[in-house]
C-alpha cells in the first residue's frame, strides 16, 4: 500500500507498523505532526496505542522508557530543544538500556523557522553513546521507524531518529510495509537493569562502552550507510541525510565523485577509510553542526577534508540544492533579485487573540513602574516582542520566565513579572513558581490562558481546568490568583490587578483567560459537523 | 516531464489545500511528488512557501533550486514577489490581486501591481471577486488552481477536478460544485488573459 506523508507522518507510520505499543510527546515545531498522526490513525486507536500529549518532553521520555521496561515498544518525540528538557533521562536510559525497543525521534530546525537554536541532536546522540539513524526521504523515515525497533532490541538500547525540518514537513510517496504485532508484556531478564546505583551503573556503562564496536560494525552493514562509485577520484563525498538530495540534484545524470551516503551513526568505518584511500579530497555534507567533518579531521589538520567546519560550507544555516552546487563550483541560474518594494512579513498575533488584550494592559501599567522587567516564555505570545507591543524582555526557555523574574527580583528588579502560557506553565513552570513561593519573591506572574497550546496548531493543554489549583497547591497565597477575561471592556480592570498585584510585594498570579480563537473557530466547526 | 512549484501565500490562507489538491490530481497520474510546506510559527500571518515538485521521475530535493521554478502560484500579489529569485527564464507567474494587509509598511498596492505587470509572463488576477461571483469567497484558492492548471502542464484538468472532489466530498455536494465551478472559471479567466 501507498500513502502521502509528511516525513514525520513517515516515522509515525513506520513505527505503527513496526510493532509500536506507544507514543509520548509534547508538542513542538516540527515534531508535532507524528504524534498527531498516531492519534488520529484508525489502526492505532482500534488498538489502543498510546498518544496522549505529556506534560512535557521529560516526563514523556520517562513514560517511553517505562514502556520499554515492561518489554514493549514505546517511541518519544520532541524537537531538539526538547531533547534538552529530556537530557536527564536520555543520558541514563543509554546506560539503563531497554527491555522493548525504544526510538527517541528528535526534529532539529537548522535556520530556526520556529526555534531559540539551532542545536544538532546528533551530538546528543553521540554523548549518549547510541545509534542515530537520520533518513533522506520520507522513505527512509518509514523504514527507519519501522526496523528501529528492531535495532534497539538488537543491542538492548534505546535507537534516535534524527530529522531536520525539511524533510519533516514535506510529503511525498511512501511504500508501507506489512504491519508487526505489539511485543508481549515482559519483565527485563535482568531485574537490576533499571537500577542505577553506582554498583550497578558502572556496570550497564561497561556494557554500553563494550557496544560501541558493534554499533559500528551494524552501521557499516546498514541497509542506511550507501557507498556510490565514481569515476572522479579527485573529491570522495560524505553526504549525510537530507543532504543527499541536495548534491544529486546538481548532478541529474549522476554524481562524478565517489559519494557514500551516511544514514546510520556512528559513522560506518570501513566505508569512511575506502572513501578516503580512494580519493584525494572529502568534502562533508551535513545539516546542523559539522560533526562528522569534526570526528574525521585530524587536530592537527592535515587531512584533506572539507564542510562546514572549515567554511567551504556555511557553519550555520540551513542547506539547499544551491549552497552545495556552488560549493562543487557548479553553475547556479537565479531568477531576479526580490523587488525592493517587498517588504518582511514576520508572524503576528491573531486578530481577536486575548494576548492582545493582556500586552495592551502591562504596557501601560509598566510604564508606570519602568521598563526591562517583564521576562517571557515560549509561545505565541512570544510575539509579543514584536510590533506593536514589544513588551517582553526575554524568551530562553521554557518556564525559564518565571525562575529568570524571580532571580531579577533577587537582584533588586522590583517588581519583576512573568508571562507565560497556560501549557508552558504545566510544561516546566510550576517548579520555578515554587521556588518564588517558598521564598515569597516579589514577583507577578501573569498565566495568559488560552486553554490550548496554540503555536504548535492548538493541541490539548495539559493546564485546563487546573490552574488555580495548581497555583493554590503550589503555596500562592489565594487572595493573589486572580481570574479575568481578557477583553476590552474589561481593560482597566486588568490594568489595576496588574497594578494592585506588582506592589504586592510577595508571589501573585493573574490568570487572564480566553480561549484561543484558533481554537475556538475549530471547536464550533467540530461542533456543527457533529450536530449536522 | 518535470513541474516544479512555488505556492505563496500569508499564513492562514490556505495554501496548503491548493498543494493537496495539485498532489492528489499528480497521484492520480502516476507521477512523483515532493512538497515542502511551511509549519510553524510562520502560519501565523508570516510569509509561508510551499514547495511543489512533480515528476515522472525520481525527484530529489525537496527543496526546488533558485531559478529553476516553472511557477509560483501566489494567493496574495507582493508574496508573488518575494520569490522571482525561483523562477525559471521561462517560467509563469499566477498571482491573487487582493492584498492581505497584516504589515504596516506594506507598500502601495498600485505599485505591486505595476511591478508585477512589468514582468513577462504574468496572469494577474482577482480570484476574490470571481470567486464572490460564483458564490462563495472561500472558494478563491480553487479560482487560483484553476487559473495556474494551463502551466501545468503534466496534470489533465480533469485529474485536478477528481482531487477537488476527494478533498472536498466529506463536506457535501454543494462545495464541491462551487470548488469545480471556481477552478473552471479560474481556467477561462488565464486562457482569455494569455490568448
Amino acid at each position: 500500500m501507498q500513502k502521502v506523508l509528511l516525513g514525520v507522518e513517515a516515522i509515525a507510520q513506520g513505527a505503527i507498523d513496526g510493532g509500536m505499543s506507544g507514543v509520548y510527546a509534547y508538542p513542538g515545531t516540527p515534531s508535532t505532526e507524528i504524534t498527531e498522526y498516531i492519534q488520529h490513525n484508525k489502526y492505532a486507536q482500534e488498538k489502543k496505542l498510546h498518544s496522549m500529549w505529556s506534560a512535557n518532553e521529560k516526563t514523556a521520555m520517562e513514560s517511553a522508557l517505562g514502556m520499554a521496561y515492561a518489554g514493549k515498544r514505546s517511541m518519544v518525540c520532541m524537537k531538539h530543544v526538547g531533547l534538552n528538557v529530556a537530557a536527564d533521562c536520555f543520558m541514563n536510559a543509554a546506560i539503563t538500556g531497554v527491555n522493548g525497543g525504544m526510538l527517541v525521534t528528535v526534529a532539529d530546525d537548522p535556520s530556526m523557522h520556529s526555534s531559540q537554536n539551532e542545536q544538532d541532536s546528533r551530538f546528543f546522540g553521540k554523548f549518549a553513546q547510541i545509534p542515530v539513524l537520520e533518513p533522506s526521504n520520507q522513505q527512509e523515515a518509514y523504514n527507519m521507524g519501522y526496523y528501529g525497533f528492531q535495532l534497539s532490541e538488537k543491542f538492548g538500547i534505546p535507537v534516535m531518529i534524527r530529522i531536520t525540518t525539511r524533510l519533516a514537513h514535506s510529503r511525498s510517496i511512501v511504500e508501507l510495509k506489512e504491519v508487526i504485532k505489539e511485543n508481549d508484556l515482559k519483565l527485563p531478564s535482568d531485574p537490576t537493569q533499571f537500577i542505577l546505583l553506582p554498583s550497578i551503573a558502572r556496570k550497564q556503562y561497561k556494557k554500553l562502552l563494550a557496544n560501541q564496536v558493534n554499533f559500528e560494525k551494524d552501521s557499516e552493514e546498514s541497509q542506511f550507510n550507501e557507498y556510490f562509485d565514481g569515476a572522479d577520484k579527485s573529491k570522495g563525498i560524505i553526504a549525510c541525510g537530507i543532504t543527499y538530495n541536495y548534491l544529486m540534484e546538481n548532478y541529474p545524470n549522476g554524481c562524478p565523485f565517489p559519494v557514500l551516503r551516511v544514514g546510520q551513526y556512528p559513522l560506518p568505518r570501513k566505508q569512511i577509510i575506502q572513501l578516503t584511500n580512494e580519493t584525494d579530497s572529502i568534502l562533508v555534507l551535513e545539516e546542523g553542526f559539522p560533526i562528522v567533518e569534526e570526528s574525521i579531521k585530524g587536530y592537527l589538520e592535515k587531512e584533506n577534508v572539507s564542510g562546514r567546519l572549515d567554511g567551504t560550507l556555511p557553519r550555520d544555516g540551513e542547506l539547499n540544492p544551491d549552497i552545495i552546487g556552488k560549493c562543487l563550483g557548479l553553475k547556479v541560474q537565479k531568477g531576479d533579485d526580490i523587488p525592493e518594494l517587498v517588504e518582511n512579513r514576520p508572524p503576528a498575533l491573531c486578530i481577536g487573540c486575548s494576548h492582545h488584550d493582556v500586552y495592551k494592559a502591562l504596557n501601560e501599567v509598566v510604564a508606570e513602574f519602568g521598563q526591562g522587567r517583564v521576562f517571557s516564555d515560549i509561545g505565541c505570545y512570544t510575539l509579543g516582542a514584536l510590533e506593536p507591543y514589544k513588551s517582553i524582555n526575554s524568551c530562553v526557555d521554557m518556564g525559564a520566565s518565571i525562575t529568570m523574574a524571580k532571580g531579577a527580583a533577587d537582584a533588586g528588579l522590583i517588581p519583576a513579572v512573568s508571562v507565560i502560557g497556560d501549557s508552558t506553565f504545566t510544561h516546566s513552570g510550576m517548579t520555578g513558581l515554587l521556588d518564588a513561593v517558598i521564598e515569597k519573591t516579589p514577583i507577578t506572574v501573569i498565566i495568559s490562558d488560552n486553554e490550548s497550546t496554540s503555536m504548535t496548531g492548538g493541541q490539548e493543554s495539559s493546564a485546563v481546568g487546573k490552574l488555580e489549583d495548581i497555583c493554590k497547591g503550589i503555596g500562592v497565597d489565594p487572595n493573589h490568583i486572580h481570574v479575568i477575561i481578557p477583553v476590552p471592556k474589561n481593560h482597566e480592570e486588568l490594568k489595576n490587578l496588574i497594578r494592585d498585584e506588582m506592589n504586592y510585594n510577595g508571589v501573585s498570579v493573574i490568570i487572564p483567560r480566553r480561549v484561543c480563537v484558533q481554537k475556538n473557530r475549530r471547536d464550533i466547526k467540530i461542533r456543527k459537523a457533529q450536530n449536522a | 516531464m518535470k513541474t516544479d512549484i512555488i505556492l505563496a501565500g500569508v499564513g492562514g490562507q490556505g495554501i496548503l489545500s491548493i498543494a493537496t489538491a495539485i498532489g492528489v490530481a499528480a497521484l492520480k497520474n502516476g507521477l512523483h511528488v515532493k512538497q515542502a510546506e511551511t509549519h510553524g510559527m510562520s502560519q501565523r500571518g508570516g510569509a509561508v512557501v510551499s514547495h511543489m515538485r512533480i515528476s515522472d521521475k525520481a525527484i530529489f530535493s525537496d527543496l526546488i533550486p533558485e531559478g529553476k521554478a516553472d511557477l509560483i502560484l501566489s494567493i496574495e500579489p507582493m508574496e508573488a514577489l518575494r520569490y522571482l529569485p525561483y523562477l525559471s527564464e521561462t517560467g509563469y507567474i499566477v498571482t491573487n490581486t487582493t492584498p492581505f494587509k497584516n504589515i504596516n509598511n506594506y507598500p502601495e498596492l498600485e505599485a505591486v501591481l505595476n511591478k508585477l505587470g512589468s514582468l513577462k509572463r504574468v496572469v494577474a488576477i482577482d480570484a476574490d471577486g470571481i470567486a464572490e461571483k460564483i458564490g462563495s469567497k472561500l472558494s478563491s484558492n480553487m479560482v487560483m488552481l484553476g487559473a495556474a492548471s494551463p502551466f501545468i502542464e503534466s496534470i489533465e484538468l480533469s485529474s485536478l477536478e477528481q482531487g477537488i472532489i476527494e478533498l472536498f466530498t466529506s463536506k457535501g455536494q454543494k462545495v464541491v460544485d462551487v470548488n469545480l465551478s471556481a477552478l473552471r472559471s479560474g481556467k477561462e479567466f488565464a486562457e482569455k488573459t494569455l490568448n
